[in-house]
């Protein structure tokens, strides 16, 4: 769905400082050399089986199915992955990309720290450099993610500029980039920023909605009625999505974050709050003022705080083929806790946003309907924080 | 011809920059009046963004500073109404493309015209998105001033043969701010740049003392000075006038 200028739609495009310009189209020119080579395939393929431990599972959700009452659910299990969630797959595309153009040293921004987790350990194995930008603000949210990334032998920097959280990483992450090209690659976490950032992210994430298709055939003969994931800047919503969009009667659901609500200012819902803007490289919705000043976002969620969302979702938005519906903190606190009680699965606060949506949606729907959720990543760097909200304090 | 060539017609160009509304916009508009009598040529105004990626610290600091202090793009144009009652320089905008995108394309840089703005600098829109706002610059006659980069290679030519107003040649890889040493081969770049172009061509980011100045002015037609001077701001605030108006004599006296 991409034109060569890496629009979808309207959105997308490269608003980025001329100094970037060269790497972007360098970067451009290698993976569509490499994603047709063979050699690479092989190697990526062996890397996602043999050390994230893909295909991840499709799980029938039995209990929760019952309790609901309705549509049968089946959660994709990217928790399960190495690392403990979907980031892994776009990491180990990006570095095995990048150790090909010759880069030694990756560097990353991340909120929940997953994706910084990825990308310390495919660092490691792949013998490379590693410095992650991290929000101040989500480096005291999650603690252990900081330091199970210093333990993989990456250098964690806090970001303190601005609201201190995710959006503040990328755009260290970006100045960083700008000062050292030659031997550094941004292994930029999610399908935003400039092109071919929301492609390449997408192709090497679109590796769960492939798997989908073919698991639901099997168990169910029949493709789904609805595809639930969260979106943040919407990475593993869209590889959720991406074989399913050709679709059409398969229901694309995005569940952003409402924060404390659609109706406050500590929210992240950036579609169903924010307006057409361009910022950290890309034309899209952001959160942002009558004069284009990025908003202060808010939700419980590291991982969903971002004031925007990838451009391809905006497209899928502006074209009705997608939904993005808002999910509060309260109603993912409470899926978070209720997924952990019925299945015995502790998802991450993230990925509890789309359980949520899947709470109300199951019980309107026929019980030979079915929902498949992704389960982007698990939760266990989220019990402190939850506690904390339900007024816990437990000590990490 | 565009008026911002006039700012070339003085011996090489001394440029500018201070963030609008850092600490005040009254601060501002005396900084300008300062550096206008000492010399400066041509004065970039920055227009505050909440996340202003092209920046270094300092002046990240600044547009924190002013954003809360309230200042908002309505009110930059009243200072800039304000500012050609007597300041006669060109004078340009520098923010990025969302603040004139949300503000209206169209809306934006009618608005430039009305009140005196000969340029508009955007960090974030690079040759590809040129399309984005140049048929409106054109439209008001601002000159939509293109940057060239130690890593633009290939692409200087590109660049050079559409350039409009001035070139902003870059100086080093990374952010804007101080820096003690310019290792970028710029000779080579001004010559492929003079080679396709008559535009003139002022070297910024990370010049801050005049000996450096004067061996950038050397290889180009001017230098622009942001971080130094928005510096001098943080440190003096209000009272910063003074102090930018003498700064401003001795970097100008260098490179004559």
């Amino acid at each position: 769905m991409t034109n060569p200028k890496g629009r979808f739609g309207i959105h997308g495009g490269q608003y980025i400082p001329e100094t970037l310009m060269n790497a972007v189209i360098e970067l451009e020119q290698a993976y569509n050399h490499f994603k047709n080579d063979p050699t690479f395939n092989q190697e990526l393929t062996e890397l996602l089986n043999e050390y994230a431990g893909r295909p991840s599972r499709l799980y029938y959700a039995e209990k929760m199915t019952k309790e609901l009452g309705g549509a049968k659910i089946y959660l994709k299990r990217e928790d399960l992955n190495h690392t403990g969630a979907h980031k892994i797959n776009n990491v180990l595309g990006q570095a095995l990309l990048a150790k090909k153009m010759g880069k030694t040293r990756l560097i990353a921004e991340t909120g929940a720290g997953q994706h910084g987790v990825a990308t310390a350990t495919a660092a490691a194995l792949m013998g490379m450099e590693c410095v992650v930008f991290m929000g101040e603000e989500d480096t005291i949210r999650q603690a252990l993610n900081v330091y199970r990334m210093r333990l993989l032998g990456a250098e964690v920097i806090p970001v303190k500029t601005g609201t201190a959280t995710l959006k503040d990483a990328v755009s260290a992450a970006m100045r960083e980039w700008t000062s050292r090209i030659d031997d550094t690659h941004y292994c930029l976490g999610s399908v935003m920023g400039p092109h071919p950032f929301p492609t390449i992210v997408r192709d090497f994430q679109a590796v769960i909605s492939k798997e989908i298709k073919e698991q639901i055939l099997q168990k169910e003969g029949r493709l789904p009625d609805a595809v639930i994931a969260c979106v943040g800047g919407g990475s593993n919503a869209i590889g959720s999505f991406y074989h399913f969009i050709e679709e059409k009667n398969v229901r694309l659901i995005g569940c952003e974050a409402a924060g404390r609500g659609i109706d406050t200012f500590e929210t992240a819902a950036t579609v169903n709050t924010g307006s057409l803007g361009i910022f950290h490289g890309m034309k899209s919705y952001f959160c942002q003022d009558e004069y284009g000043q990025i908003a202060p976002v808010y939700s419980i969620s590291a991982g969903l705080d971002y004031p925007g969302v990838g451009p391809e979702h905006a497209h899928l938005h502006d074209i009705g083929r997608a939904e993005y519906v808002p999910i509060t903190d309260d109603e993912a606190v409470r899926a978070f806790e209720y997924t952990a009680k019925s299945e015995g699965i502790i998802p991450a606060i993230e990925s509890a946003h789309a359980v949520a949506y899947a709470m109300k949606l199951a019980p309107t729907m026929r019980n030979d309907q079915i929902i498949v959720v992704n389960l982007s990543g698990r939760g266990d760097k989220d019990c402190a924080a939850i506690a904390r909200y339900r007024g816990e304090d437990i000590h990490e | 011809m565009s008026n911002i060539r006039s700012a070339f017609e003085n011996g090489k160009a001394f440029i500018a920059f201070l963030t609008c509304g850092d600490p005040d916009l009254q601060t501002t508009a005396a900084a300008v009046r300062a550096a206008v009598k000492n010399g400066a040529d041509l004065i970039e105004l920055g227009i505050p963004f909440s996340d202003p990626t092209a920046e270094g610290p300092t002046i990240q600091g600044a547009n924190l500073r002013a954003l809360n202090g309230g200042v908002t793009t309505d009110k930059v144009f009243d200072l800039v109404r304000e500012l050609r009652r007597d300041v006669t320089v060109p004078l340009v905008f520098m923010t990025y493309a969302n603040v004139v995108f949300s503000y209206g394309a169209d809306r934006f840089l009618s608005t430039c015209r009305e009140v005196g703005i000969d340029g508009l600098i955007l960090p974030d829109l690079p040759f590809e998105e040129k399309d984005e706002f140049q048929p409106v610059c054109r439209m008001y006659g601002v000159d939509l001033i293109s940057l060239i980069a130690p890593t633009s290679e290939n692409r200087i030519a590109m660049i050079a043969k559409e350039a409009e107003g001035f070139l902003y040649l870059v100086s080093s890889l990374g952010v804007t701010g101080a820096r003690n040493e310019i290792k970028t081969d710029l000779a080579s770049i001004v010559e492929v740049i003079r080679r396709n172009t008559a535009t003139p061509c002022a070297i910024g980011f990370g010049i801050s003392t005049p000996e450096q100045a004067k061996k950038m002015a050397a290889l180009s037609d001017g230098v622009i000075v942001g971080s130094a001077i928005v510096k001098l701001l943080e440190i003096h605030g209000k009272n910063a006038p003074g102090p930018i108006g003498e700064y401003v004599k001795s970097m100008k006296d260098a490179i004559r």
